[in-house]
């Protein structure tokens, strides 16, 4: 299906700071999305996700920085180019459809005074609702608007397209349905997208690459297998997921620690802490050499797995995920092993408060 | 790299647009200069009457403050002061128990109820005054009936509390049944649950609740009997207007009635000020999750015999025999030939002319004042916001007189012309546009209007072809409301309009002032008709009380 002739261009934004008076919102962001890619801006409500956004589509004026597309400067010292002349879609988190125009009125409103009828076609076509054009916008189940708001923002064929907190308002069985629509649908409009999201699942599982921003910077980019399994920080990790954190020492491209042993790069040396997530951790009654023995403390039931609680022989009690069966009991002594990707980072200050997770 | 979670991360609120109220100077969220100017003009044409006021009597101050500190002032504060308060009781002594009898309990036909004891308020005060009069007064229908030689005068204070009374209380029954309606009776079962009696029920849970609604109505009321001229002079009482208007129309030295109204305008603050107050006191909502159900309605049982009574007396009194006068009196005027149709309906264009120059004016004005304080919030603009409700302060009348000075000496050639009129009519009803407008104006995402701007749309096209639209129910009921107060106006109109230029309002007052009441009733009747379809729209949007 050729429904748009996208000429999809990078995005790329160079030392972009904003604040509200004392407050920074955005404080020096680099970013640089893929022509044709779809990127995840991740991070915890506050940390200026929205406001990149906005300032992006030139809702917002940057106190200093750049932002390009292409070979276009949309912002940079003393230019500022208009938000209707920036060629860029966005979806807003509650649609912001307009209540007084039907679904075909909502998606050719960008399209200047007399709308291509075709054009307009087409894209509903893309979105799957070429049958209700007519509509009131008002009438449209939430996963409709939703789908509307986006053939409305790529109508126009945009060079990239801006989606913020796209799935928040729907309910979880819909949202992970239409996820996969909207996925579908950006990669064939094949346009440069930035979606913002606090959700790391819905992060992980559409974009090709992420940026995980925190108080108004990028902490880490990658792509989701990177930031998941190699974590920069102890406080990317716990953004992502559980994780345990483990002391251990490093020397020679190993690293022991209670465990087990591991290769590390060559540079880390001296006392290290040893990120694992829960469901790398294997337990067993018996395990592989090196395994560590523990007592079975605690364990939660979920259906299809199970969150068991261990206590190390050195006091430290770590979880293990695992599947629902068979089932552990506290009381049980079992062994347990590292069996997946582990993240060795220089251990720095109290190691426990640095790993909990901030939602 | 790292600092401990935990402590950064709560404390930046992700800020939205012009949230932090830096000044417009300063943000980027600068209005465009048109709109602004625009916001200026409307600021300064809502200030004029009460600055000119201000400095005709700082000009003069000597005789203005001998006459705001005199003896017989201070006896025409308590007068004033007296009739608003008694006026206030009673019209919430009838609203309180209609609005419960018509949203809380199986009275039959309380919706129609509802709706004929709101219609009271399309009476003029001034057409239910000479009714009054020729009814009870003397020489009257009353008197006629009973055939006897004298009635207790109606002249004075009990007349003007009665009428007054009549004619207001739907201001209060209003707020009253829209917050009944709202009320949650889950809080009345739990009361009672606990052990309370029905009446110890309403007392603890419901009258709380309603503390807002009456004050709201309450200082409608008071604000409307401070301004009136009509009833007042027509019943003889002296008021504070009526001693303005007979200073102004009797003495070539104006800086006495300008210091007498300036005492009115205090007057009218106080009442604004004593509202806040109430207001902020008593800001009451629901608590917990979940949707309020529909209230219960209480049985009456054999007390819906006195009740329908008491509505139907109620019906009768301000509104049936109101209208079936006027009625009778239009058809024996035609029928005898002594009224005639063309006047009146020379009077009706007159009156729908600057009726509705004042709603389009009115409108524009708030549009503009409403969305520079609604999407370019800046000091400038919460200013401009809040001088736009001055009007709201004056009484029409001292508008009026404030304008006159303002014209004889500053602008003769807008004296005693119809523009004059109209302008005063617009800024004296400018905050009646401006509830609806922004209320309306807020209910439209800014988003929307971000969405517009991104699909390609200029500024200007985004107004037109979104914001227009999406608060044009607004933009109208603000209308209607200002055309509805315009129409009715009398002492702006009687001292403004040029001379020779009649409206339904000024030919009421000049055939009753010499008594010719069968006169006055086909103009009643006239702008009766002329006021009840706005009126009729906004019951229906619920925004009669804004």
């Amino acid at each position: 299906m050729t429904a748009t002739a996208a000429t999809a261009a990078p995005l790329r934004l160079d030392g972009l700071a904003k604040a509200y008076g004392p407050v920074a919102a955005v404080d020096g962001l680099d970013l640089e999305v893929e022509a044709g890619s779809v990127c995840a801006l991740l991070g915890p409500s506050g940390c200026g996700k929205t406001t990149t956004l906005r300032l992006i589509a030139g809702l917002e004026r940057p106190d200093a920085g750049e932002i390009a597309i292409g070979e276009r400067t949309l912002n940079g010292p003393g230019e500022f180019v208009a938000p209707e002349r920036r060629r860029i879609g966005m979806v807003f988190q509650d649609y912001a459809l307009f209540p007084h125009l039907d679904v075909a009125g909502n998606v050719g409103y960008g399209l200047g005074r007399s709308p291509d009828r075709g054009r307009v076609a087409e894209v509903l076509d893309l979105v799957g609702l070429d049958a209700d054009a007519q509509r009131p916008v008002h009438e449209l189940s939430g996963g409709q608007q939703q789908r509307v708001a986006l053939a409305r923002s790529l109508a126009p064929t945009p060079e990239l397209i801006l989606l913020d907190e796209p799935f928040s308002n729907l309910d979880a069985g819909l949202r992970d349905r239409l996820r996969q629509e909207v996925r579908e649908i950006l990669t064939r409009a094949g346009v440069t997208t930035l979606f913002v999201t606090h959700d790391q699942a819905e992060a992980l599982s559409i974009a090709e690459s992420v940026a995980v921003m925190r108080e108004g910077r990028v902490e880490q980019f990658g792509t989701p297998e990177e930031i998941y399994s190699r974590p920069a920080s102890r406080w990317v990790a716990g953004f992502l997921g559980e994780i345990e954190v483990v002391p251990g020492d490093a020397a020679e491209g190993r690293v022991e620690c209670e465990l087990g042993s591991f290769s590390a790069e060559q540079g880390v040396k001296g006392p290290v802490d040893v990120l694992v997530r829960p469901e790398s951790i294997a337990i067993g009654i018996s395990g592989p050499e090196g395994a560590a023995s523990a007592e079975v403390v605690g364990r939660r039931f979920f259906g299809h797995d199970q969150l068991v609680e261990l206590r190390l022989r050195s006091g430290q009690t770590i979880r293990s995920r695992r599947l629902g069966f068979p089932a552990w009991h506290p009381g049980d002594h079992v062994r347990a092993w590292v069996d997946g990707p582990t993240d060795v980072l220089p251990r720095e200050g109290d190691a426990t408060a640095a790993a909990a997770p901030v939602d | 790299m790292m600092t401990p979670p935990g402590t950064g991360e709560t404390v930046r609120a992700e800020p939205r647009m012009g949230g932090l109220g830096l000044p417009w100077l300063l943000s980027e969220r600068r209005p465009p200069v048109a709109l602004l100017a625009a916001g200026i003009v409307v600021g300064a044409a809502a200030m004029l009457p009460a600055a000119y006021l201000l400095i005709v009597v700082a000009g003069d101050l000597g005789p203005a403050l001998e006459v705001a500190f005199d003896a017989d002032t201070a006896l025409l504060v308590a007068r004033t002061l007296g009739l608003a308060a008694a006026v206030t009781a009673t019209a919430i002594a009838i609203a309180l128990p209609i609005g419960w009898l018509t949203v809380r309990t199986d009275l039959p036909g309380r919706r129609l109820w509802a709706t004929l004891l709101t219609l009271p308020l399309v009476i003029p005060s001034y057409v239910g005054a000479y009714l009054f009069v020729a009814a009870l007064g003397p020489n009257g229908i009353l008197q006629d009936l009973l055939g006897v030689e004298r009635l207790p005068s109606i002249y004075g204070f009990p007349g003007a509390w009665l009428v007054l009374s009549l004619f207001t209380y739907p201001l209060v029954l209003l707020p009253v049944r829209s917050t009944l309606r709202r009320l949650d009776p889950q809080l009345e079962d739990a009361a009672r649950a606990m052990g309370r009696t029905p009446l110890a029920t309403f007392r603890s849970v419901v009258m709380p609740q309603l503390w807002p609604a009456l004050a709201v109505g309450g200082l409608l009321v008071a604000l409307y009997v401070i301004s009136d001229f009509g009833a007042v002079s027509i019943m003889r009482f002296d008021a504070f207007t009526n001693e303005i208007y007979l200073t102004y129309k009797s003495s070539f030295d104006r800086t006495a009635a300008a210091g007498l109204g300036a005492v009115l305008v205090v007057l009218m603050l106080l009442a604004l000020w004593l509202n806040s107050r109430i207001r902020h006191a008593r800001a009451l909502h629901r608590l917990g999750p979940g949707t309020a159900r529909p209230p219960r309605a209480y049985a009456l049982g054999r007390w819906r015999w006195p009740a329908l009574a008491g509505c139907g007396l109620l019906a009768l009194i301000a509104l049936v025999l109101p209208v079936a006068v006027l009625v009778y009196w239009s058809s024996k005027g035609i029928s005898a030939g002594s009224t005639s149709l063309e006047l009146a309906g020379g009077l009706a264009a007159n009156s729908l002319m600057t009726g509705v120059g004042a709603a389009i004016c009115g409108a524009l004005a708030a549009l503009v004042i409403a969305v520079l304080a609604g999407r370019f919030p800046s000091p400038l603009s919460r200013t401009l916001e809040r001088v736009g409700h001055a009007g709201y302060a004056l009484p029409g009348i001292v508008v009026a007189l404030a304008l006159v000075f303002f014209a004889t000496r500053a602008a003769p050639a807008l004296y005693q012309t119809v523009i004059m009129l109209v302008f005063a009519l617009t800024v004296h009803y400018l905050p009646l546009a401006i509830g609806p407008i922004g209320t309306s104006l807020t209910q439209v995402s800014p988003r929307i209007e971000e969405a517009a701007r991104g699909l390609g749309r200029g500024p200007t096209q985004v107004f037109r072809s979104i914001t227009v639209p999406l608060v044009r129910g607004g933009i109208l009921a603000g209308a209607a409301l200002v055309f509805l107060h315009a129409v009715k106006e009398l002492p702006a109109t009687l001292i403004l309009a040029p001379i020779g230029f009649e409206t339904l309002a000024t030919e009421i007052w000049t055939q009753t002032s010499f008594g010719f009441y069968e006169a006055s009733a086909i103009p009643s009747l006239i702008l009766l008709a002329i006021a009840a379809p706005p009126l009729y729209l906004l019951s229906e949007r619920g925004a009669v009380a804004a």
